[in-house]
């Protein structure tokens, strides 16, 4: 029996109406993920790469093509469907980090168990601001951590609930290529430990090497 | 989202903005505190008005008639059993030798232990028992006040001197303010016939107070005597009456301060909804985090509510507290308007009505808010541009918005329906709030629409700047218009309401109109009363015999049949009243027929029936119409008459007007007295005349037109106070919203300043973008508010005052620059910091 891909994308098509026509943002994007595995989706910008983050996220709805998340069909769930897959099987890192300003570090990395309720976030979360370094920085808002600080408390969040796979939208856009770097690192260990699929979008191709495989988007079509 | 989590994130999230929350939830305080000021103050005075009901006329019943008690009444009253006392009450002048004051006073002349519940409190308090023992006399303090009197002065009243015993404070069932038109003065009844005041055809009433044994159902028995007491024509009062009577009247006054307290909690209400509005828009990102990490749109939107919940919660605590402080305030001014002692007590009742009112309000105007905020996008996160979606399409229709938008109507009008306590009254009144702002948002989109279509693009930079923020994306445009506008409109339109009010009596005293009577003057002393007069050297203006007589057939009916009928539609006053009548050939300036035809002078024939004219309100009140025959009661004699014409009168006039004139050649044999109408130029004038005339004919009373508008004025004012305070509560309310309104948007200016410091903007630069933008938003606010008071006062005037209107400028004026200023000052002083701190320090502390 072979394993149901974490991800699957057929025939992903993104179009918007403008004032000066359809906008074609991506065209006929087909590809599939298997559990555990890492991919990046790399190009210039305005290749259509958030777009299909977004998509494959649920974040958004395609105009034609269909994503399977965990075998999911995410066009056919409405929205609050759509936030509960997000919550059991999807983690996220951002370029720009987003944390809940009003929150501090280890209430943003408990947000994803304490939405389900579950009694042990604050451990957990207390375990993984251990991982990425931050310890000591448990109580401090977002506004009194550096980026490369913010980034972490990301990725700690991220994974709070053992994702199956991880979402990353250019998570060391913000950084320094040393902080990128210790970004990088830390991803990939816990990528690695807890068996999450990755899908990365980035126009590095460093960081895209370091992934099993590349999907290279030019204009919105897959090259 | 579990639930904990939706309580852990609305308290965790408010962290940065709890302050800010706290000023907003004030908004609804002002609005509440005065609901539960007003239904605590209602709560005591029903409890001060159950607790000493029988105070409220010192007896169990009051027998009253205009003339003497007959010998049948007599018999019928002594019938009603023991104890009883008499009073006799009338209107006539007191002079104070020492001095040689003269005032028009109220006479009451008692025998007997009246009160028989409740005491008469007096100064010193053995003087309320001393003067009944003869020639000595209790009188109101003011009138002490005003003659520089004291006790042991003498003061006359008619033929006698009475030695002033002291001065009475409280009485059973006299209202002080009641009293000021002419102030009481208490002698023994004993002393009446000694001052030769009361003639026949004289002016008073003759009251019979009864006490009914302590075990007695006062209100059976009145019932079983009531019928004959109808046949007798004799008028009653009970407790129970009384009660009724004062409950009416208070309820007219609960009723209008309840609207004014809701103005002030929805204009309270549409702050929270601005404030919740600003809130939510900072939250978008947060909010589309939270959807991102897998949280449902409802439970984002409970996180927010529970917040607007929290702040509706302690606006509506705090304003229940201020309430409760409150209270206190309006027994204070209104003491001497009711006439009971009230105590304030914490009434529990009017304090969580009030709580329940304010944050369900508060609650409900937040709604349309949060529904719009479950609209927010997760893919918000991704993208900043998606911002468009997440304000959840305003333009869009969403019908769950609509629905609220609809349950907030209903229960505005609910709500003015349980004030107003009529059907029609609380859908006009919700009907004209509803137009009112309707009319604002127009006149604000309207604004948006002209700025954009005749842009000057020739204005410097600022200005530019300033005026553009009037339309672009996420402007306060219409809010502020609407809550600014709103509340110009409620303070001008009670400012210019009242000012028509003022205006017409001051008008009663314009050059040449009479502003003096000099009445209950006899037959015989007219003429030396007009001599007095004109030998002062003022004019006699209006000369008019008066008759007393009664009704007793109208159409052919009995009056006392027609009282007996359960199903009758003329009030009782006009079957059982004195008709004070006259007599004369022409029509006076201050009437005009209406119908039928003027008979000035007629050939009387005993048995003829007088064509005489009368008041076309009253025609209406007994349904009759021309030709009619009405019967009066001369003293026993009847008279019978037909109805040859209706007038209409212009009773504003402070003239002597009837409601019946007949012919002259009819009443001239009739027990009259006259009444005389002249002008003074001033107070000196009018004390020399009213000695003059007192001191040759005791038995004339002067009223004098200055005392009259000191009384009403001391009541309209009053009245005008407790109006000012509750409009305070409606402009602080106003100016809550205003500032919370800008702090709202202060988020939004602070990204648009500092992008444009960074941009190189200098900051006195920006202080002029802000101010000409306050400066517009308060000049067409307050030009909308204006134009619809205007309008509306002058509606009130016309329509329900049926008085003149020319409003002066200078209110509205005041009233524009008032506003405009304010809206520039409290915006510059909400948006202080914005223009001088540095950009990144700003963008870090402000960054949600």
């Amino acid at each position: 029996m072979t394993a149901i891909p974490i991800l699957d994308v057929q025939r992903l098509t993104k179009t918007y109406r403008t004032g000066a026509g359809e906008l074609n943002v991506l065209k006929e994007i087909s590809f599939s993920l298997p559990q555990g595995a890492t991919c990046a989706i790399l190009g210039p910008s305005g290749s259509g790469k958030t777009t299909l983050l977004g998509l494959c996220a649920g974040l958004d709805r395609p105009t034609s093509g269909s994503v399977l998340l965990n075998g999911d069909p995410l066009a056919d769930m409405d929205e609050d469907e759509r936030a509960r897959v997000r919550n059991q099987h999807v983690g996220f890192v951002f370029q720009n980090f987003q944390l809940i300003p009003t929150l501090t570090a280890l209430e943003n990395v408990t947000v994803p168990m304490e939405l389900r309720g579950d009694r042990a976030a604050r451990a957990l979360g207390l375990e993984l601001l251990q991982r990425v370094g931050l310890g000591d920085r448990v109580a401090h808002y977002p506004t009194q951590l550096s980026g490369g600080e913010q980034q972490r408390v990301a990725l700690a969040r991220a994974f709070i609930n053992r994702p199956k796979i991880l979402f990353a939208d250019e998570p060391t856009g913000n950084l320094d290529a040393e902080t990128s770097s210790g970004i990088i690192d830390i991803m990939m260990e816990l990528n690695r430990s807890a068996g999450t699929a990755l899908v990365l979008v980035t126009h590095d191709p460093d960081v895209a090497g370091l992934t099993g495989r590349t999907i290279r988007l030019r204009s919105g079509e897959a090259v | 989202m579990h639930p904990s989590f939706i309580w852990k994130m609305a308290w965790r999230d408010s962290r940065s903005s709890r302050r800010r929350l706290l000023v907003f939830s004030i908004s609804i305080t002002l609005g509440i505190a005065a609901l539960v000021s007003i239904g605590s103050f209602r709560n005591s005075v029903s409890q001060a008005i159950d607790d000493q009901a029988r105070s409220l006329i010192g007896a169990d019943l009051i027998v009253e008639s205009s003339r003497p008690f007959k010998a049948e009444e007599e018999m019928f009253l002594r019938s009603l059993g023991a104890p009883q006392a008499r009073e006799t009450r009338f209107t006539t002048m007191a002079v104070f030798p020492a001095g040689g004051g003269t005032r028009l006073v109220h006479v009451r002349a008692i025998g007997g232990d009246f009160p028989f519940y409740g005491t008469m409190e007096t100064e010193p308090a053995s003087a309320a028992r001393e003067f009944r023992d003869g020639t000595r006399a209790v009188v109101e303090e003011s009138l002490l006040i005003q003659f520089g009197a004291r006790v042991g002065d003498r003061v006359r009243i008619g033929d006698v001197e009475f030695s002033v015993a002291g001065a009475v404070h409280k009485m059973p069932g006299e209202a002080s303010a009641g009293a000021s038109f002419a102030p009481r003065v208490y002698i023994p009844l004993q002393d009446l016939p000694a001052t030769n005041l009361l003639k026949p055809g004289s002016i008073a009433q003759y009251r019979n107070y009864v006490k009914f044994p302590a075990s007695a159902d006062v209100e059976a028995r009145v019932k079983l005597i009531e019928p004959e007491m109808q046949r007798l024509n004799l008028e009653y009062d009970t407790v129970a009456k009384r009660k009724k009577d004062l409950g009416a009247a208070l309820e007219n006054l609960y009723r209008f301060l309840n609207l004014v307290g809701f103005i002030a909690l929805l204009l309270g209400a549409v702050g929270v909804a601005s404030a919740i509005q600003a809130h939510l828009q900072q939250k978008h990102r947060t909010g589309a985090i939270l959807r991102c990490l897998g949280a449902s749109a409802r439970s984002t939107v409970f996180v927010y509510l529970l917040q607007a919940a929290a702040m509706g919660l302690v606006g509506a605590t705090a304003g229940a507290a201020l309430g409760v402080a409150m209270q206190r305030v309006f027994p204070a001014i209104l003491n001497s308007l009711i006439p009971l002692p009230i105590s304030t007590s914490i009434a529990w009742e009017p304090i969580l009505r009030g709580m329940l009112v304010g944050f369900a309000i508060c609650v409900l105007f937040a709604l349309p808010s949060l529904l719009r905020f479950r609209k927010v996008a997760p893919l918000l996160v991704l993208r900043s541009s998606t911002e468009g979606d997440g304000r959840g399409g305003r333009s869009s229709f969403d019908p769950l918005v609509t629905v609220v938008y609809l349950i907030i109507a209903g229960s505005v009008t609910a709500f003015a329906i349980s004030q107003t306590e009529t059907w029609t009254r609380g859908l006009v009144f919700a009907a004209v709030l509803g137009l009112s702002i309707s009319i604002f948002a127009g006149m604000a989109k309207l604004l948006i629409v002209l700025v954009r279509k005749f842009f000057p693009h020739n204005w410097s930079f600022a200005l530019r700047q300033g005026l553009a923020n009037l339309y672009r994306p996420n402007n306060r445009t219409l809010l502020l218009t609407v809550s600014l506008g709103l509340g110009t409109f409620l303070l001008l339109n009670l400012y210019l309401s009242r000012e028509v009010l003022l205006a017409q009596f001051r008008s009663i005293d314009a050059k040449d109109q009479p502003n003096i009577f000099l009445f209950d003057i006899q037959p015989d002393q007219t003429r030396g009363v007009a001599d007095i007069v004109r030998s002062s050297g003022l004019r006699v203006i209006q000369e008019a015999p008066v008759v007393t007589m009664r009704l007793s057939e109208i159409k052919g009916r009995k009056t006392s049949d027609i009282l007996a009928d359960p199903k009758r539609k003329i009030p009782e006053w006009q079957l059982q009243r004195e008709y004070r009548c006259t007599y004369r050939e022409q029509l006076s300036n201050t009437e005009k027929v209406t119908e039928g035809e003027w008979i000035g002078r007629v050939d009387y024939h005993p048995g003829d029936a007088v064509p005489i004219s009368i008041d076309k309100d009253i025609a209406k009140d007994f349904e009759a119409k021309l030709g009619d025959e009405l019967v009066f009661d001369l003293q026993g004699v009847p008279i019978k008459t037909r109805i040859a014409s209706t007038r209409d009168i212009d009773w504003k006039r402070f003239q002597t007007n009837f409601f019946v004139v007949f012919p002259a050649g009819v009443l001239e044999a009739a027990p009259t007295f006259n009444v005389l109408v002249s002008r003074v130029n001033d107070a000196n004038e009018s004390a020399r005349l009213q000695s003059a005339v007192v001191a040759q004919y005791p038995n004339v009373s002067a009223l004098d037109l200055t005392s009259v508008i000191q009384t009403v004025d001391a009541i309209l004012s009053k009245v005008a106070l407790v109006i000012r305070v509750m409009s305070l509560f409606t402009v602080g309310a106003g100016l809550i919203v205003l500032a919370s309104t800008i702090w709202s948007g202060r988020y939004q200016r602070l990204r648009e300043s500092i992008l444009l410091r960074t941009l190189g903007a200098s900051r006195m630069q920006i202080w002029k973008i802000l101010c000409a933008e306050y400066a517009m938003l308060g000049v067409l606010a307050s030009g909308t508010g204006i134009v619809l008071a205007v309008a509306s006062s002058w509606a009130l005037a016309r329509f329900v005052f049926k008085l003149d209107y020319a409003p002066s400028i200078w209110p509205l004026l005041v009233a524009a620059l008032a506003v405009s200023g304010l809206t520039v000052i409290i915006g510059l002083l909400t948006s202080r910091g914005i223009g001088s701190a540095p950009p990144l320090e700003i963008l870090r502390a402000e960054a949600e």
